[in-house]
């Protein structure tokens, strides 16, 4: 029953596929991305409260939307993994970390450089800023272990339950983190996206949000490529896959 | 002859006792650590006293936090080296009693030995003697999540050379939350605000841990002993 | 109108580097995982050489 299953996890489909797509992908995101940014930069009208200053908002938010959602994507292929004895859930638990740790560093330094002319400084303790440092964190951690186990296998392995575990408490340290706050500060934060925004400042935002999830899948293909190659290097199927 | 699960689980609890206390200086270490840095935080901030009650509850809580992360790193390395911990999960009992055991000996040890010195580190830092009780009670609680968590992280670096700082950076990260709720829990026994909220967040990280990390851990500890 | 654009109602400070850091963390991306790849294939490429010689 679950043959299916295997065959469409085995690494020379994967790594088949994983070509394929990648340039389609790559293309999607390059015209997501235009489009929002030349909508978000010169068309949509600047914000009563912030004046143009709101516009950083088109990378910071879709960078930290998708540094979670990297995030719940390697958790998910990790839990694949362990279950299931899936290699490829590792290769793309392995391929998803640096691109989701990259998205989180991009949504802290998006989000210092937009806290400095709204707060005044370049870092806040504000509870979304403190809780995606600590998934950065997170990611740094499940990186490095991957990294200090000499079997690749066995770190595979370690690094997926760290993963799992992970994902249990990312929400409890980000509903800490906002009880926290409550705690020490007032309400002085600006609401960022809110749900009222108008269409000319929305559909752009959109549109980047796309074009990230977008330009993430063309990475991890490449990405997967390699993980599945270095897991794989001696099989029969590599040859060919090389080859072209 | 196999033992039954009560049985084992009373001698390895035991075991460790017996192994800690014959080596009171490794017993001890973790304590002077916590005394040592909650003394270099008001040398190096150089506050007056009424002061030092505003920070003390950070103070306190870092200090305990990274001192039982020190003691964390022998909890499976010494029976990992010398082949006792391959044994026991041979012994035909289940690993995750063997964990369970041995976590909650570890904590016995490490955890409700720094709720015992507490009092006197809190008198240094002038937290008033009516807040202790809560004090003592979230770092009870505190530290033995964090034994828990600590356990999840031994397990998966019990074979690497640089295993300690590794330790420290993947379990840091999940123990935030300790952090803060305790923290503000020993923070609002002092203010004389209800510390309910806090001690029940506590808590309910306290049971939510000890009830998913057994399995966790073992998980760890399978992935790197086999 | 453009200097208008480029100034950013005064937030041109924050606005520019903000892009300008987003676009390199996007731009790494592409380039780490083509580096990536590129490394194992030749990797892959010198083992399955290696392969080759030993059998013959």
């Amino acid at each position: 029953m679950w043959t299916w299953f295997y065959k469409l996890a085995s690494p020379p489909h994967v790594y088949g596929v994983a070509a394929a797509l990648m340039p389609w992908l790559l293309g999607g995101a390059a015209l997501a991305v235009a489009y929002g940014l030349i909508a978000g930069l010169a068309f949509a009208p600047p914000d009563y409260q912030q004046g143009d200053a709101f516009r950083m908002i088109y990378v910071h938010v879709p960078g930290a939307i998708l540094s979670l959602t990297v995030y719940m994507v390697m958790a998910a292929a990790s839990a694949v993994a362990l279950v299931w004895r899936i290699k490829v859930g590792h290769a793309v638990a392995a391929a998803s970390a640096p691109i989701g740790a990259s998205f989180a560093l991009m949504a802290l330094v998006t989000g210092s450089l937009w806290g400095r002319p709204m707060w005044g400084a370049y870092w806040a303790w504000d509870p979304r800023l403190t809780s995606e440092l600590i998934l950065l964190f997170i990611y740094i951690g499940v990186m490095s272990l991957r990294s200090a186990f000499e079997d690749p296998a066995r770190g595979d392995r370690a690094a997926a339950l760290l993963a799992v575990v992970g994902v249990v408490n990312v929400p409890i340290v980000h509903f800490s983190v906002v009880w926290w706050n409550s705690l020490h500060q007032g309400a002085t934060i600006v609401k960022l996206g809110t749900p009222s925004m108008p269409g000319s400042m929305l559909w752009p935002l959109l549109s980047m949000w796309l074009g990230f999830m977008l330009f993430y899948g063309a990475v991890l293909c490449t990405r997967v490529q390699a993980e599945v190659l270095n897991r794989e290097r001696q099989a029969a199927w590599v040859r060919e896959a090389i080859k072209s | 002859m196999r033992l039954s699960a009560g049985r084992a689980f009373a001698l390895i609890v035991h075991r460790e006792l017996c192994l800690s206390f014959r080596r009171p200086e490794h017993l001890c270490q973790p304590l002077v650590f916590f005394l040592i840095v909650t003394t270099l935080f008001p040398l190096g901030l150089s506050l007056q006293l009424s002061q030092l009650r505003d920070i003390a509850p950070g103070v306190l809580w870092v200090a305990a936090l990274l001192s039982s992360l020190l003691s964390l790193d022998s909890l499976f390395k010494g029976d990992a080296d010398d082949g006792t911990l391959e044994q026991l999960a041979l012994s035909g009992q289940e690993l995750t009693l063997i964990v369970v055991a041995k976590t909650c000996a570890h904590w016995l040890v490490t955890g409700l030995a720094l709720v015992v010195v507490s009092p006197i580190v809190a008198t240094a830092l002038d937290i008033p003697t009516a807040a202790f009780a809560t004090m003592m009670l979230s770092l009870a609680l505190g530290t033995l999540t964090l034994s828990w968590l600590g356990a999840i992280g031994a397990g998966l670096t019990i074979g690497l050379r640089r295993g300690n700082v590794l330790l420290s950076l993947i379990v840091l990260p999940l123990a935030t939350p300790l952090l803060i709720f305790g923290a503000a829990a020993t923070e609002r026994a002092i203010s004389g605000a209800s510390t309910v909220g806090a001690l029940y967040f506590l808590a309910a990280l306290c049971v939510f841990t000890c009830t998913l990390a057994p399995f966790a851990a073992t998980a760890a500890l399978r992935i790197t002993l086999e | 109108m453009m200097s208008n654009f480029w100034s950013m109602g005064g937030y041109a400070r924050y606005v520019w580097p903000c892009f300008g850091f987003a676009g390199a963390v996007l731009a790494w991306n592409l380039w780490a995982a083509r580096r990536l790849l590129a490394g194992a294939r030749l990797r892959s490429a010198r083992a399955l050489a290696m392969a080759a010689s030993d059998a013959r």
